[in-house]
């Protein structure tokens, strides 16, 4: 990458090689020793659960949960939202960010407008988008005021429409964590390179491809593993709109944990969550590695 | 670090801005060490902490405070959470053995799971035995195990709320105040071509207590038992007609956790719940609604009885404030101000007041209605399943979703319900409860 | 303009693309408000309009009612103190643990770079819910259960993969040459970092600094289970709300939500502070 490159050779004679690691160990170390501190315990002893009863090890509560009627749908749901959101988000997010690069009226006040849903918790968000799409809500009524006939939008046994109000939400509510995090990353790009391009008389979808993109790739890498993950933990909204028709797997946790009193199913779930979590992550920090793992040695 | 960092690099406005509101942000932060009160235990020494699963909407919690105020001498910080959290709590002191509440106040579901962390409250119970609560009542109480957990505090039942608009559609010569499940339909199917669209509704959503329902109306109406009768041919009757009642149903009762919306909408305009989850309904125009009995059907009217109790944590706090509370809460008066104010009815022997106010009015007259109409069938919520009471309410909801919404055939999938049901029932070894005979062990059959 | 006689194509197709540009701002800006507005009307309308259809979109009947009951009810101004020293405290515990080992993974190859990475995502991939008794069960041990300083320290955990992983991409974006001019005019390290990397990361350490406060603000479940009589604002009212009427709901919705705008408000000026100002 253009940024980094001519810097490496220079920092390898400024600063010995070997008095780097410790650096590193000494800004990294109070991270890790804070979240063993924290968390070690109760995960070990969260995620044990799954696997133990009175008896010791015993996979019951794995086959409890795979034979639950709500599990496939749940997995099959989480999927679908995430791999048709991620997509739709990030190119709203990224072509959010351009517009405001470049420089419309007014663009601080868009900004901040667009960055408004992140502000709302899950559970809010959910109860605005039901108050939008329920039988009786803003949406109807709309229609109602233009003489158009409603529809149930949520109705269970209509599944495409219910997908597509999920959708819809969770596009509103989270796109501007991704959009905050592109144009933090977009400020570190220097437009020279934009306009250089410009100049040798690149088109917009070339200096994108060629220029922007790459330039945000750390940014982008980042967003990615963390609006996934998040994704994974989010099912208020969805079950604000659909009740138990649109069940989602970290949904399930929940309801094994709190409604069905039932920690070890529920600490199976999570496992799932996190393993998927886990591969995907490692998936992304892969596949977009190369270049800016140059760039940094 | 924030401030830090913004006045050596960039000694801006901005930068000054941030730091002035770094500081100003950590003035409470030094201040207020633990943080502040915000339940009303600042009071300090004496209060009794009272963790509860029930009034936790503002309005209720608001009213319930005064009437813990008027009522009981003790002052106690009233703190309501919902019943994951109220699970949580108490599970993880009890195992910490760090007990921070003195009084818990929960349904019967939600304090059975938990009664290996309560005392055991027989003592208090003989004491109050003049107040009169039910035999079916105290054997509630003891959740499976041979002591008592829990003192009644309140009870409820389930009703049908009517918008008065629904009537034009009764079909003609039925009696509102005794439908049978046959008229209850045909009404539902009347009222759906009527009015164009369904107007019937149920709490199916995924906090609704339409479980209740299979377990406490239809199926004891129809089978006249809970579990033993599970997959009887009367069951597949109960189950045939609920698929039919659901096709005449608004769609969106899926969605539906408390009835009182939707009915105050006008989005449904007949609907079954819990009492407490319908008194909002009518409350700005009680002359607009009726409050009947649930249908009756071949068996009986079966109907189920909510109760809520008061339990004392394991090693609580301030054990003798906290009885004290226990008593004065079950006094009669306390009790019919609860009704009043809350909606929840009186567990001890007393005289209702006549001067209700509309909407609890109306629902203590269907209440006693109901209980006491010819072939009234009480069904209790299950008793003694421990933790394995949500999971019981499952099976249940389970049935509802794969006949009604998925349309599988009935008897299959009460053939593969029961063998849950009973993988369940098998580990806990417990005796059948109303309306099914006590036997030594209950089973589906 | 029918005396055309150079070729104006190109300034047509500008002037059309700055019209374009403004009408799809304006579209999305759109998009985010009505949700925005429907809840502030639905918040300050009456309990009864609430229940009409087709429901109203413009504000007719105006109250505060809801709204004045939310507000008045028991714990409510102690469970925003609680939230904002939670916020603060979150902010910058996670920043002062956070910013620093960002600068690690940036900066520096290490062994182990990468499982690092996914041992700071590991916290945030577990649904938490499981963890409920068992951090209860710390909590309690330690004697940290219901005190702010406790919900600080696990929002903290919560906190500091976004922190660390937002603050790395933004060092990535830094150019080290920059710092090192730094250290060969004879700044220190830390002074090199403070007053050359860290005024460019800003942006970065504003975006994560606004999703720590607001996710700090908007945490419920691991409030709800570490606190008792000290709660934050929404782990003492969303549960009330969840069974309150509609109107309360919004009503509570809606109050919840200022206080995140007023912080969102504050650092959005950090996070553009760079376009058309130090760098151009």
């Amino acid at each position: 990458m253009t940024v980094q490159a001519p810097a490496a050779p220079t920092k390898a004679t400024v600063r010995a090689p070997r008095r780097r690691v410790p650096a590193a160990v000494w800004l990294i170390g109070p991270s890790v020793i804070f979240m063993i501190l924290l968390l070690g315990w109760p995960v070990v002893e969260g995620v044990l659960q799954a696997f133990q009863d009175e008896n010791g090890f015993t996979l019951d509560f794995v086959t409890r949960m795979v034979q639950d009627p709500y599990f496939w749908p749940a997995v099959r749901n989480t999927l679908l939202l995430i791999v048709v959101m991620i997509p739709i988000q990030f190119a709203f997010a990224i072509g959010m960010a351009l517009l405001l690069r470049a420089n419309p009226r007014l663009h601080k006040v868009h900004f901040f407008v667009w960055a408004i849903p992140l502000a709302l918790s899950d559970l809010a968000a959910g109860l605005v988008w039901l108050s939008i799409f329920n039988d009786r809500g803003y949406l109807n009524s709309v229609l109602a005021w233009l003489g158009l006939e409603g529809s149930s939008w949520l109705a269970y046994d209509n599944q495409t429409t219910m997908f597509i109000c999920v959708l819809i939400a969770e596009l509103w509510r989270a796109t501007s964590l991704v959009l905050v995090i592109v144009v933090a990353g977009l400020q570190g790009i220097p437009k020279d390179y934009d306009e250089a391009a410009q100049v040798f008389g690149a088109t917009f979808w070339q200096r994108l491809r060629h220029v922007t993109l790459p330039l945000l790739k750390p940014s982008l890498q980042v967003a990615l593993i963390l609006r996934t993950i998040l994704a994974f933990q989010t099912f208020a909204v969805a079950q604000a709109l659909t009740g138990q028709n649109f069940p989602l797997v970290v949904g399930e946790t929940y309801r094994w944990y709190t409604g069905l009193q039932n920690p070890n199913v529920a600490a199976a779930l999570a496992l799932v969550i996190l393993v998927v979590s886990m591969l995907t992550s490692i998936f992304y920090l892969r596949a977009l590695r190369e270049k800016n793992q140059g760039g940094t040695r | 670090m924030n401030d830090r960092f913004a006045s050596t690099a960039l000694p801006s406005r901005r930068s000054m801005l941030l730091a002035g509101l770094g500081t100003a942000l950590s003035v409470p932060f030094l201040s207020a060490c633990a943080g502040f009160d915000t339940s009303g235990a600042a009071a300090g020494q004496g209060t009794v902490g009272f963790l509860s699963t029930q009034f936790t909407p503002v309005e209720e919690k608001q009213r319930y405070e005064q009437v813990l105020k008027k009522f009981v001498r003790v002052p106690v910080a009233y703190n309501s959470v919902d019943p994951g959290v109220f699970a949580s709590t108490v599970k993880s002191q009890a195992a910490a053995g760090n007990i921070r509440t003195s009084l818990l106040g929960g349904l019967h579901g939600e304090l059975a799971p938990l009664a290996g962390s309560l005392e055991a409250v027989d003592s208090i119970l003989t004491d109050l035995s003049g107040r009169g609560f039910t035999k079916e009542m105290l054997e509630l109480t003891k959740a499976g195990g041979s002591a008592s957990k829990y003192v009644p505090w309140m009870q409820a039942t389930y009703v049908v709320a009517v918008n008065k608009k629904a009537l034009e559609w009764l079909p003609s010569g039925v009696d509102v105040n005794d439908l049978s499940y046959e008229d209850y339909l045909a009404w539902a199917k009347a009222a759906k071509q009527g009015a164009g669209r369904p107007v019937f509704g149920m709490p199916a959503g995924p906090k609704g207590l339409h479980h209740r329902f299979y377990q406490g109306f239809l199926l004891p109406s129809f089978t006249g038992g809970q579990i033993t009768t599970f997959r009887s041919p009367d069951a597949v009757a109960a189950w045939t007609y609920m698929q039919e009642l659901w096709d005449n149903m608004a769609p969106a009762s899926t969605n539906y956790d408390a009835m009182q919306e939707p009915l105050s909408r006008g989005e449904v305009l007949v609907a079954w719940d819990h009492v407490a989850r319908l008194v909002n309904a009518p409350a700005d125009n009680p002359d607009d609604w009726l409050m009947v009995p649930a249908p009756r059907g071949p068996k009986g009217r079966g109907y189920m009885l909510i109760i809520a109790g008061l339990a004392l944590p394991t090693g609580g706090r301030d054990r003798d404030l906290a009885e004290q509370v226990i008593r004065g809460l079950s006094e009669p008066l306390t009790q019919v101000e609860t009704l009043r104010q809350n909606a929840f009815f009186p567990v001890v022997q007393t005289e209702l007041p006549t001067d209700l106010a509309g909407a609890v009015a109306l629902e203590a007259a269907a209440v006693r209605r109901q209980q006491r109409s010819a072939g009234a069938l009480l069904a209790l919520p299950p008793v003694g399943l421990g933790t394995k009471e949500g999971e019981v309410s499952q099976v249940f909801k389970n049935c509802f979703q794969e006949i009604c919404l998925n349309n599988e055939g009935i008897q299959p999938v009460l053939d593969r319900q029961a063998t849950e049901l009973n993988t369940i029932l098998k580990t806990l070894n417990v005796p059948c409860w109303a309306p099914d005979p006590v036997s030594a062990k209950c089973e589906v059959a | 303009m029918t005396e055309t006689t150079v070729d104006t194509a190109p300034l047509k197709r500008q002037k059309r693309n700055r019209v374009l540009l403004q009408l799809s701002c304006i579209a999305i800006s759109l998009f985010m408000l009505i949700p925005i507005y429907l809840i502030s009307l639905a918040a300050l309308s009456t309990r009864e309009s609430l229940n009409r259809f087709p429901l109203s979109l413009l504000p007719t009947s105006f109250s505060f009612e809801t709204l004045a009951a939310f507000l008045g009810s028991t714990g409510v101004f102690g469970a925003l103190g609680n939230s904002l020293i939670v916020g603060v405290g979150t902010l910058l515990l996670s920043a002062v643990i956070g910013v620093p080992a960002g600068y690690a993974l940036a900066r520096f190859a290490f062994p182990g770079k990468e499982p690092y990475q996914l041992f700071l995502l590991f916290t945030r991939a577990l649904p938490i819910v499981v963890l409920s008794v068992p951090l209860a069960r710390l909590f309690l041990t330690v004697d940290i259960y219901d005190t702010t300083y406790g919900v600080i320290l696990l929002h903290t955990a919560l906190a500091l993969p976004t922190t660390i992983l937002i603050s790395a991409s933004v060092f990535l974006g830094v150019p080290q040459d920059v710092e090192e001019a730094a250290r060969v005019f004879g700044c220190s390290p830390l002074g090199a970092f403070m007053r050359v990397v860290m005024p460019m990361a800003l942006p970065g350490i504003a975006a994560a600094s606004i999703f720590t406060f607001v996710m700090s603000w908007n945490e419920v479940l691991g409030a709800s289970i570490l606190t008792l009589d000290h709660r934050t604002l929404p782990a003492q009212v969303l549960t009330s709300l969840a069974d309150s009427p509609l109107a309360y709901r919004f009503a509570g919705g809606f109050a919840l939500v200022i206080p995140s705008i007023i912080f969102i408000a504050l650092m959005r000026r950090y996070l553009t502070n760079m376009w058309g100002s130090t760098i151009r």
